[in-house]
């Protein structure tokens, strides 16, 4: 559920006014050189971007998923690369909000909120991905807190950010012996790998990090012993439904520019929007549109009212709209011709981000798995 | 300290602005509009001494404009003003800038107790500039215009004028009309606590009436001038392309010689 139509409707606006003009302008050089825009994201905190669905009385926008779907969607139009790290910063910035202390929430959410400070969060292993709760990265008792050791694999933001949630094993094997902690950058012991080349998602750095006797506090871990899985996976529930609204805002630019070309462009004497064939590719990516809008609103009700269903319809969501976004914009490619190969049209860069939405904050065939489970085992 | 910033309502420069055809005015009604960009520029100024003076400054909008044009004010409350005021009568269709500054002049006084009045440079759809000095001159302000830079001190206001030829540094006594040019700041966005608080905030409507004007010294038919006429403007040329035969540098020169660019 949204705010109210009214009052979303003028701040979907403004987040569009902000990112065409702030991140469209420069999405294609920041793709090319690598550039991670920190006075981007420091302009976008102001608008209250930083902690979309958090506590107002610690900085937060207070408003709902609802809300945030429509302006990852806004976002994503301009930049999804970027629109994407604002999810993932969001989410571990609402996993401390609503899983710390007060004094952790204190401590760190302000700053979250504000993006004068960024986020990571820290799950998936080199050797531990789709299986995350068996992850190998370890918190051991020290004297007043604890001592982690191990690697995180893919990385967004790391090197960059300022807070590091990390889920480390505490207890025995699988989810439930994992606990969740909170890491500052500049802790003795914690460093970072080199920044990942990649196939997209290139304004935002994608490196490893490496915790070598990490030394924190027991006011460092959120939640309690062993909550840690559980706490990782209440975050990607809501996240699951940003990265789809960041497929959804890349895919409908997509398809804008894929009719205004065909309208534009002439061949065998008549413009291309005159080929039956094209319109017909062209209601088929609509119709995708559309369904993966409908599908993210429902899905975000679902979360803002705490629904029992919430988990299995942000799974199915996270997977259609990511698939069917994906679609969308490598259609969005093969209607611009050649042109849609170049680098300056700009299509080539949406399929590229939006290639990854099908594969992390779980692989679609792991949403395919959450969903299965729950039919199988007659919850859904 | 209290404000006031003079904010216009336009047709939004992105789409198609046309004229209506019954009586060569400026299409309002069925075209989208937004707050002047331009205008902008004298809100976030305001903001921003307000911000400044960390006192109980009050920024009141003041717009003249069909129902549509609370729009312009609701956005400059969602970027932070206190108040606002919108003047609105059937009879101000076709106003001209000194049937506008005669209005916007009015509703100033009736807002009372203004130290500080704020325009934009120019409306981004009139493009004149006049109603500023118009508005000072009916009120009995200084005027200052063309600021690219303002200073507050007490009781004067001093601003840069960045000119062709020279840059000028003008103080006047508050209170004072000055217009800002896009070059004083960097306009907010409107935030989220914006936009929400923006809705509890007072919007005065006011009606001729209300503000003691008599409608024949309004609208179109008081006018002092008229459109009579109006072209479209003639679709772009394509540019003059120049293929380097070993004599590029001669053509190009001879091309900027006969625009007079050199
Ligand atoms: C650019 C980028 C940024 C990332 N950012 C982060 C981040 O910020 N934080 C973070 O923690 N992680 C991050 N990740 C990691 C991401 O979440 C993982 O890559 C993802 O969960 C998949 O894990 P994996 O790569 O180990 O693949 P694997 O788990 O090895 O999977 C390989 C293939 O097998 C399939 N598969 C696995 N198990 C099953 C099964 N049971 N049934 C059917 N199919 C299965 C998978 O779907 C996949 O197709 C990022 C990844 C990338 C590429």
């Amino acid at each position: 559920m949204s705010t109210g139509s009214d009052e979303t409707a003028a701040m979907a606006a403004a987040v569009r006014e902000f990112a065409q003009e702030r991140f469209a302008p420069h999405a294609a050089q920041w793709d090319r050189e690598k550039h991670f825009p920190m006075d981007a994201l420091r302009a976008a905190g102001e608008l209250g971007l930083g902690g979309i669905w958090l506590a107002e009385d610690v900085g937060g926008s207070g408003l709902t998923r609802g809300d945030g779907v429509v302006f990852f969607e806004e976002l994503a139009r301009a930049d999804p690369a970027l629109a994407a790290y604002i999810s993932i910063h969001n989410m571990v910035a609402s996993m401390i909000d609503t899983g710390g202390t007060p004094e952790q929430r204190e401590r760190w959410v302000p700053r979250l909120a504000s993006f004068e400070h960024l986020g990571s969060y820290c799950l998936t292993e080199p050797d531990a991905g789709s299986d995350a709760g068996a992850l190998r990265s370890t918190a051991n008792r020290t004297e007043g807190g604890y001592r982690l050791d191990g690697v995180k694999q893919f990385i967004s933001g790391a090197g960059v950010s300022d807070v590091y949630v990390v889920m480390a094993r505490t207890g025995g094997p699988g989810a439930k012996g994992v606990s969740a902690f909170v890491v500052e950058k500049d802790t003795p012991g914690l460093s970072f790998g080199a920044n990942e080349a990649k196939m997209g998602w290139n304004c935002q750095p994608t490196r490893q990090v490496v915790l070598d006797g990490v030394e924190v506090g027991e006011d460092a871990r959120l939640g309690a012993e062993g909550d840690g899985f559980r706490i990782a996976m209440k975050g990607l529930d809501g996240g699951r439904l940003n990265i789809a609204a960041c497929s959804l805002g890349g895919a409908s630019w997509a398809y804008e520019q894929s009719v205004a070309h065909l309208r534009d462009r002439e061949a065998f004497g008549a413009p291309l929007i005159d080929a039956q064939a094209l319109r017909f590719r062209l209601a088929d990516m609509r119709t995708k549109l559309h369904a993966s809008r409908l599908m993210l609103h429902d899905a975000a009700a679902r979360v803002d009212a705490g629904d029992p269903s919430a988990t299995v319809h942000s799974a199915m969501t996270k997977r259609f709209v990511t698939d069917a976004c994906f679609e969308v914009a490598n259609d969005a490619l093969q209607l611009h011709g050649g042109y849609g190969y170049l680098s300056e049209y700009g299509i080539e860069k949406v399929v590229r981000d939006l290639r990854v939405h099908q594969i992390l904050e779980g692989t679609n065939e792991i949403m395919s798995h959450i969903v299965g489970r729950a039919i199988a085992g007659g919850t859904a | 300290m209290n404000i006031v910033v003079c904010v216009k309502h336009v047709p939004d420069a992105q789409s198609d602005r046309t004229f209506d055809a019954a009586d060569n005015t400026t299409e309002r009604e069925a075209v989208d509009g937004l707050l002047s960009e331009l205008d902008e520029y004298a809100v976030e100024e305001a903001l921003k001494i307000k911000e400044a003076a960390g006192d109980d400054t009050t920024v009141t909008i003041l717009t003249m404009g069909p129902a549509k044009a609370a729009d312009a004010v609701k956005k400059s409350l969602q970027m932070g003003a206190d108040a606002g005021v919108h003047v609105s009568d059937d009879a101000l269709a076709g106003s001209d800038s000194i049937a506008t500054s005669l209005v916007l002049a009015k509703a100033v006084e009736k807002i009372g107790g203004v130290d500080l009045v704020l325009t934009g440079m120019a409306s981004t759809d009139g493009t004149m500039s006049v109603v500023p000095a118009m508005l000072a001159e009916r009120l009995g302000l200084p005027q200052v215009t063309f600021a690219s830079e303002l200073t507050l001190d007490g009781s004067t206001v001093t601003i840069r004028r960045d000119g062709d030829v020279a840059t000028e540094v003008v103080r006047a006594s508050l209170p004072a009309v000055v217009s800002v040019t896009d070059q004083i700041n960097e306009p907010r966005y409107p935030s989220f606590k914006g936009i929400m608080a923006a809705k509890k905030k007072p919007v005065q409507t006011f009606s001729l009436a209300d503000l003691g004007v008599d409608a024949s010294e309004v609208g179109l038919d008081a006018a002092w001038t008229k459109v009579t006429q109006i072209t479209q403007r003639p679709p772009r040329q394509q540019g003059l392309v120049v293929t380097d035969d070993g004599n590029g540098g001669a053509v190009l020169a001879q091309f900027l010689t006969m625009q007079k660019f050199v």
